[in-house]
């Protein structure tokens, strides 16, 4: 019970990061029925591009408040830029081919922009510059540090606005439309091709400010941060129901605290000693047999993702699939 | 008469819809059965339910006395109930000749060690699957099409090499779905020929039809459905002059 | 025999001379260009498996690497000082077959009747879930040696001939790479043989009639189920041998080899070569081991000479290249360099203008 407060934070802060970057994929999955690999990459890109603007600023002397935010003030034009071009030249054209050739013309995208990344950062890893104060508070009994209750307010934040927009604004219902049928959209005057592109771009305003935050929280960027936070920000988008807005923030929160919580407690109850079933060299004065430890970290998220698959494909709040054919 | 396929209050609802609200008939061996109604009746559900695409909320169907109420499509093939799809559903890169053979799959046992080894059973079978598809795609007219793909043939073609992939599988129950939809008159006296010959060689015939000539002349007996309901059981000239019947096609004089 | 049959026996003819004696050709060039055929011959092995599940039964699987570590895996532990044991080449290589057509099994089992993109993300999640345990099965008990790997693996040993070194064959130096090859070559012989042989059966046509349409194949009578399954464990069993042999050859192996880019790299290379077609897939493999390798040689010097140093280094040159061939593949020419007939019929008629 001592460090479940302090992983439930910690979970929820990660957790609100999967959400945002989760929102990408299923707000264009949900449009065009499309897993957007390469999102991850698109996180990354905006981490790189923040801590380059950032690193260059530090010495500057200004606010740190300030210098993040033209971090990621710069991050985010570079980052819908990247969208709005893989959109464009690498699914657009192929959006009547079968489903597998968008797919795996996604998968050639991330594996472009990873590696131009490469190309432009090297692949040393990038530190965040030591310019925020770092200030904690307790939170019944466990830690939460400055930057953790910034991620989450600011999270929250996006998710509401986001909210708004898909919900409130004629943007919005025009993606919503063209969601549920393109077709008819068209019909009714809609600008599919706009729409589409404008759902990529937000999607990865949104990535680039995640890529901020993950960057920030652990003080490094790197240009192969961004393939596993794809797959588990996707897992966390499955879980929650793929297409399904609300459902990605569910699901982003719920998979960050199952890992969080999972990572924190597999190492004591995969630990035999604690059984008595542990050999009795290891076991001997207080020692542990672990036999998986919080090492295993990444699995829960693949687990998530394969379990909810299988049992229910359509998400927590995503609609019943029936039993067609 | 034995009944040869019987089916017992089979309901399927999607949702609210009542697809399906309780219908029972019973088909007798060597039969040509014919499954009429306005749009939307339930006939095409009511196939689904039976070759096992959707599973039945109640009721039950036997063949033969085996209960086969629930089984999945490959089962209900295997007992020997053999269909063709509404919007035609060959396997269109492939050609004619593949077409047919796949359908031979189910009588058939040939695995991966056979595949790998070619040994002698495995080559005969494979002879002999060649053969039967050369011979149903002879049957139903289109021999001169066998490599051809299945999704350049003309329209009519296509129909009936969906036919001739179904006998292939050897079924006792033919269920045809439409078969004449978008054909002329003289493929439809084609059709209507093959029908009478697949009839001839043992094997009884379920047909869903819009084309009343073509049921009138064909059908032993039909099924009306309306609404997911049974609303007439009979031959065909006694359906056709059931008020109910006259009702649900054509509405209720007072209808403007 | 006609004019066209004799034109083709020719050109198999001077493809099996040219095979034949390419290793020798190679090894006055370097011993290095010999390890890059033998890894290009396993790639070919991983495609002809991977060609099974993505292109005969159109599953797509970016996990494939997982029955490749699997198999790799097995021959380390039974061949090698990690366990002590040493048990000979030809008893393990089925050994590993099995286990890893196991794991496909167990794959497959839960996943199968997922649709297309979600079957193709779960493979990915289990190939991860693969690699992350045998990167860390060294706690408590230490099986796999985890980021170290193992090493002293058992070189090929049949009949006396050590295929770790070097011997005189009539005057001519045969090296172990060199032997290597031609075990390499016999082996992919056999799976070829076996691959066509499944193509053309009844197995083969219930995988064409799956793929394109599976409810209609259902109705046939296909246990789809099964079959789809069949495909999963036989692919993975290709990969398992390929494992296996990668693991004698290279004499160690660590889970550094079975990350996720290898399998997209595999994938690349039967989409590339064309889906479906056996040819097109032993081609698509050559193309995409052989040619970041002729660009090593070329683009390093080249930027030497040009730059004085190295601007861009050759591995990144060659993911660019994997990425861009993907992209530009899907779409300009989705089915495939050598495209099976059926996959080009499938792939181009549905497309929208």
């Amino acid at each position: 019970m001592d460090i479940f407060v302090q992983q439930l934070v910690n979970g929820l802060t990660l957790g609100a990061v999967y959400a945002i970057v989760a929102l990408g994929y299923t707000m264009v999955y949900g449009i065009i029925q499309l897993i957007n690999f390469a999102h991850g990459e698109v996180v990354m890109i905006g981490a790189m591009v923040a801590f380059t603007v950032i690193n260059a600023l530090a010495a500057a002397g200004m606010p740190p408040l300030l210098v993040v935010l033209v971090g990621t003030a710069c991050a985010i034009p570079v980052c819908m830029l990247c969208a709005y071009t893989m959109e464009r030249f690498a699914y657009r054209p192929l959006r009547g081919a079968p489903r597998l050739a968008p797919l795996i013309s996604a998968i050639g995208v991330s594996i472009i922009l990873q590696h131009l990344a490469m190309l432009i950062w090297s692949r040393n890893v990038m530190a965040f510059p030591q310019i925020i104060p770092l200030t904690t508070y307790s939170f019944f009994g466990a830690s939460i540090t400055g930057v953790q209750i910034a991620i989450l307010l600011l999270c929250f934040a996006i998710m509401t606005g986001l909210a708004l927009l898909v919900y409130r604004t004629r943007l919005g219902t025009a993606m919503r439309a063209t969601a549920q049928n393109p077709q008819v959209a068209r019909l009714m005057g809609v600008d599919v091709n706009r729409v589409i592109a404008a759902t990529f771009v937000i999607g990865a305003a949104l990535a680039a400010v995640a890529g901020v935050m993950v960057g920030t929280y652990y003080g490094v960027a790197q240009y192969t941060m961004g393939s596993v936070l794809g797959l588990k920000a996707f897992a966390a988008a499955v879980l929650g129901g793929i297409g399904n807005i609300p459902g990605a923030m569910v699901g982003g929160l719920l998979l960050g605290v199952v890992e969080a919580l999972g990572a924190g407690y597999i190492g004591d109850l995969t630990d035999l000693c604690r059984y008595g079933l542990g050999p009795e060299a290891s076991c001997a004065d207080g020692g542990h047999f672990v036999l998986f430890g919080s090492n295993y970290q990444d699995v829960f998220a693949f687990l998530v993702l394969i379990l909810v698959l299988v049992f229910r494909p359509s998400g927590l709040l995503g609609e019943r699939v029936g039993d067609r054919a | 008469m034995s009944e040869f396929l019987r089916a017992d209050d089979v309901g399927k609802s999607f949702g609210g819809v009542h697809a399906l609200a309780g219908v029972s008939f019973s088909i007798a061996k060597g039969e040509i059965y014919g499954l009429i109604g306005p749009n939307g009746a339930g006939k095409t559900t009511l196939f689904n339910v039976l070759t096992g695409i959707y599973m039945p909320d109640r009721g039950s169907f036997r063949l033969e006395g085996r209960d086969i109420t629930g089984l999945k499509s490959d089962r209900i093939a295997a007992a020997g109930i053999a269909r063709t799809f509404q919007n035609i559903r060959l396997f269109a890169s492939l050609s004619a000749l593949e077409n047919v053979m796949i359908g031979r799959h189910v009588r058939t046992r040939a695995g991966v060690i056979g595949a790998v080894l070619r040994d002698r059973r495995t080559m005969a079978e494979e002879q002999g699957i060649e053969r039967r598809a050369l011979a149903l795609l002879d049957y139903v007219g289109i021999r001169a099409r066998a490599n051809d793909s299945a999704g350049s043939l003309p329209y009519g073609d296509q129909r009936r090499l969906e036919i001739a992939r179904a006998l292939a599988t050897d079924p006792l129950l033919l269920a045809l779905d439409e078969p004449a939809a978008g054909m002329n008159a003289s493929e439809t006296v084609a059709l209507r020929g093959l029908l009478g010959r697949i009839r001839h060689d043992g094997i009884t015939l379920l047909l869903i039809e819009h084309d009343m000539r073509l049921v009138m002349n064909v059908c032993d007996r039909v099924l009306v459905l309306d609404y997911g309901e049974k609303i007439a059981e009979g031959p065909p000239a006694e359906v056709q002059r059931d008020a109910r019947v006259v009702e649900a096609y054509l509405g209720t004089p007072s209808a403007a | 025999m006609t004019k066209n049959g004799r034109w083709l026996w020719l050109g198999f003819a001077l493809i099996a001379v040219t095979l034949l004696l390419l290793p020798f050709a190679l090894q006055q060039v370097g011993t290095a260009w010999v390890r890059i055929a033998n890894l290009a011959l396993l790639y070919v092995l991983l495609a002809l498996g991977l060609n099974i599940v993505v292109g005969f039964a159109g599953l797509l699987d970016l996990g494939y690497i997982a029955f490749y570590a699997v198999g790799a895996y097995v021959y380390a532990l039974l061949a090698s000082p990690q366990f002590g044991l040493h048990l000979p080449f030809w008893a393990i290589l089925p050994i590993g077959a099995a286990v890893a057509a196991l794991f496909g099994v167990m794959l497959g089992a839960p996943t199968l009747k997922l649709r297309g993109d979600y079957l193709a993300i779960v493979t990915l999640g289990f190939g991860e879930i693969v690699r992350i345990f045998l990167n860390n099965l060294s706690q408590p008990v230490n099986i796999t040696r985890g980021p170290q790997g193992i090493t002293g693996i058992d070189p090929v040993r049949i009949g006396g001939v050590d295929f770790s070194r070097s011997d005189n064959l009539l005057g001519v130096v045969v090296s172990g790479p060199m032997k290597y090859y031609y075990l390499l070559l016999l082996v992919m012989l056999l799976i070829i043989v076996v691959n066509v042989r499944l193509q053309n059966s009844r197995i083969g046509r219930a995988w064409e009639a799956i793929r394109e349409d599976e409810t209609a194949a259902r109705a046939m009578g296909i246990d789809t189920t099964s079959i789809k399954l069949l495909a999963f464990a036989l692919g993975a069993s290709f990969g398992g041998v390929a494992g296996g042999m990668f693991a004698a050859i290279q004499g160690f192996i660590s889970p550094e080899s079975f990350v996720l880019v290898e399998s997209v790299m595999v994938v690349s290379m039967v989409v590339l070569g064309g889906m479906g077609n056996i040819p097109g897939v032993i081609l698509g493999a050559v193309l995409l081991s052989f040619v970041p390798e002729i660009l090593r040689w070329t683009v390093e010097p080249a930027q030497q000479a040009l730059f004085g140093r190295m601007i861009v280094e050759p591995e990144v040159i060659r993911m660019l290249i994997f990425g861009l061939a993907l992209v530009l593949v899907m779409l300009f020419r989705p089915a495939g360099l050598l495209p099976s007939a059926v996959r080009k019929r499938e792939l181009t008629h549905e497309r929208i203008p």
